[in-house]
């Protein structure tokens, strides 16, 4: 009841003190124009598909290769150090690296190798970029995931005669995913808003066809519209995060403390 | 006749802590060995030595005969013959108890699903835990998991036992279903060796009771000599607070 009231006041304040302003007009008429935004719109819808298209095929790439680079990270066989002195200075370097550089130099450097086509598609590279950087981060948070999985859980394996790529394979990686969908869905999501930026080396996508129309009417509007579409789909996903979250919270701590 | 297990001098330190000091040490087959002595003492170290779970630093430990302390062998031809249970449990959360004991028939013995289920279900049963075989772990009593834990264990059919205070987690009242599982592994003849804070226990089931200190067995002997009269000052001591404690 409370929460209700003050949301109430909030939203009135904002409604009447906006337009108030000086600027309010023309902003309302470049930003929220009604006709502008009917006729984008449908427009927007069409690209927004591509979106959708492009962070389909990256997605299941970027979960394989994470997992291969974390379990790189995490062998102990001194043998094997190569691997994880590799996969250690993978992640640092593709998430030290913003998203939209790697997007640049792999979307224009690699076509500039001539290859005939579709291997100079930025399609294609634009999906590896973001591949290559999303993978560090979800490599990283499969590797903390391996990491939280108790030693004694390895010492019952090993104790069983089970190998150390079977303990791993059965009793480890399937404990650590379990506890690390959260913290894997919310990149997810990121990675939902970031295939936007694969339009900057061509495709036409969403932002692409926003700043097409923007440019056609002189009007901001077709912005607003491709807000309002990622919102539709990233909103939802968010809030599903959020219900993965506290039923892990509640399985695992059996009370939830307010 | 040969020793089943024969420990020779092994020796262990964790960085500059010396853990095990020099232990000398054979069993035969079928024998039950408990090892007492206060925490730190290095009892569960040398079951980890035991099971290759940590390696030695010096010495030998022969399992028939064959030294498989030596740095550089494959431990898990090993540890196929010599099973152990923890404090614990260390039983895996994401799988029924059924598939908890079928894991490492399957995987390293290379049984069929059916075969490993046969061999599970009737270890559940022998354990009185039949109804159990698609419940999880954390649904089941402390007591029963550590009898699972027993049970997934024994379903890799192992020369030997070591049980790592495996009644120390447990409340009271669930220490003796699990006892009684070890009672029965004795009767069919089992070699085990177990480190325990159950003197009584230790008194009752063992047919030598070693004392530990400082990494060092200091006195082995039949349970009623050991408990009966300790030659040794420490062991008398150590047998004393346990007696002021009401625990013998």
């Amino acid at each position: 009841m409370i929460a209700l009231t003050s949301t109430l006041v909030v939203i009135g304040l904002l409604v009447t003190l906006i337009p108030r302003t000086p600027g309010w007009y023309k902003v309302k008429r470049s930003f929220f124009n009604g006709n502008v935004f009917s006729d984008t719109f449908p427009r927007l819808l069409d690209a927004f598909v591509k979106d959708v298209q492009i962070f389909l095929w990256c997605a299941p790439c970027i979960l394989v290769w994470g997992m291969v680079l974390a379990v790189c990270r995490s062998v102990r066989t001194p043998a094997l150090f190569p691997l994880r002195l590799f996969s250690a200075a993978y992640t640092d370097i593709f998430r030290g690296v913003p998203v939209i550089l790697t997007i640049l130099l792999i979307g224009f450097g690699v076509p500039g190798l001539g290859m005939d086509r579709p291997w100079n598609s930025p399609y294609l590279w634009g999906s590896v970029a973001l591949v290559l950087t999303y993978s560090s981060y979800v490599a990283e948070v499969f590797r903390a995931g391996i990491e939280s999985v108790h030693e004694s859980q390895r010492a019952g394996a090993r104790s069983l005669g089970l190998s150390s790529g079977q303990t791993l394979r059965f009793v480890v990686i399937p404990q650590a995913v379990r506890r690390v969908v959260p913290p894997l869905m919310n990149d997810f999501v990121s990675l939902q808003k970031d295939v936007a930026l694969v339009s900057l080396i061509g495709p036409i996508e969403i932002l692409r066809q926003a700043g097409v129309d923007k440019s056609k009417y002189a009007n901001f509007t077709p912005y607003v519209g491709a807000a309002l579409i990622f919102l539709a789909l990233t909103i939802p996903e968010t809030r599903f995060v959020d219900h993965l979250m506290a039923r892990e919270r509640r399985r695992t701590s059996g009370t939830v403390i307010k | 006749m040969n020793p089943k297990i024969s420990l020779q001098s092994v020796t262990k330190s964790f960085g500059e802590r010396s853990v095990l000091n020099g232990i000398d040490l054979d069993v035969s087959a079928s024998e039950v060995i408990a090892f007492i002595g206060s925490s730190g003492s290095g009892k569960s170290t040398l079951l980890r030595c035991i099971n290759l779970l940590e390696s030695i630093d010096d010495g030998a430990i022969l399992l028939d005969g064959t030294d498989i302390s030596l740095p550089g062998l494959d431990p898990d031809p090993v540890r196929r013959r010599i099973g152990m249970v923890f404090q614990n449990f260390n039983l895996f959360p994401h799988m029924t108890v059924l598939r908890n004991i079928t894991l490492a028939p399957r995987k390293v013995l290379g049984l069929s699903i059916a075969d490993a289920e046969t061999r599970g279900r009737e270890l559940l049963r022998r354990f009185g835990l039949q109804d159990r075989a698609d419940t999880y772990p954390d649904q089941l009593s402390g007591g029963q998991q550590q009898r699972v834990a027993i049970a997934r264990s024994l379903a890799m059919e192992p020369e030997v036992m070591l049980l790592d205070e495996i009644t120390s987690a447990l409340d009271p009242e669930l220490v003796g279903e699990v006892l009684d599982v070890v009672r029965e592994l004795k009767g069919n003849g089992m070699t085990m060796l177990l480190a325990t804070h159950e003197m009584n226990f230790a008194r009752e089931i063992s047919d030598r009771v070693c004392f530990l200190h400082q990494g060092q067995i200091l006195e082995c002997a039949p349970p009623e000599q050991l408990f009966g009269s300790p030659r040794n000052e420490r062991t008398q001591q150590f047998l004393q607070r346990v007696i002021d404690a009401g625990r013998l």
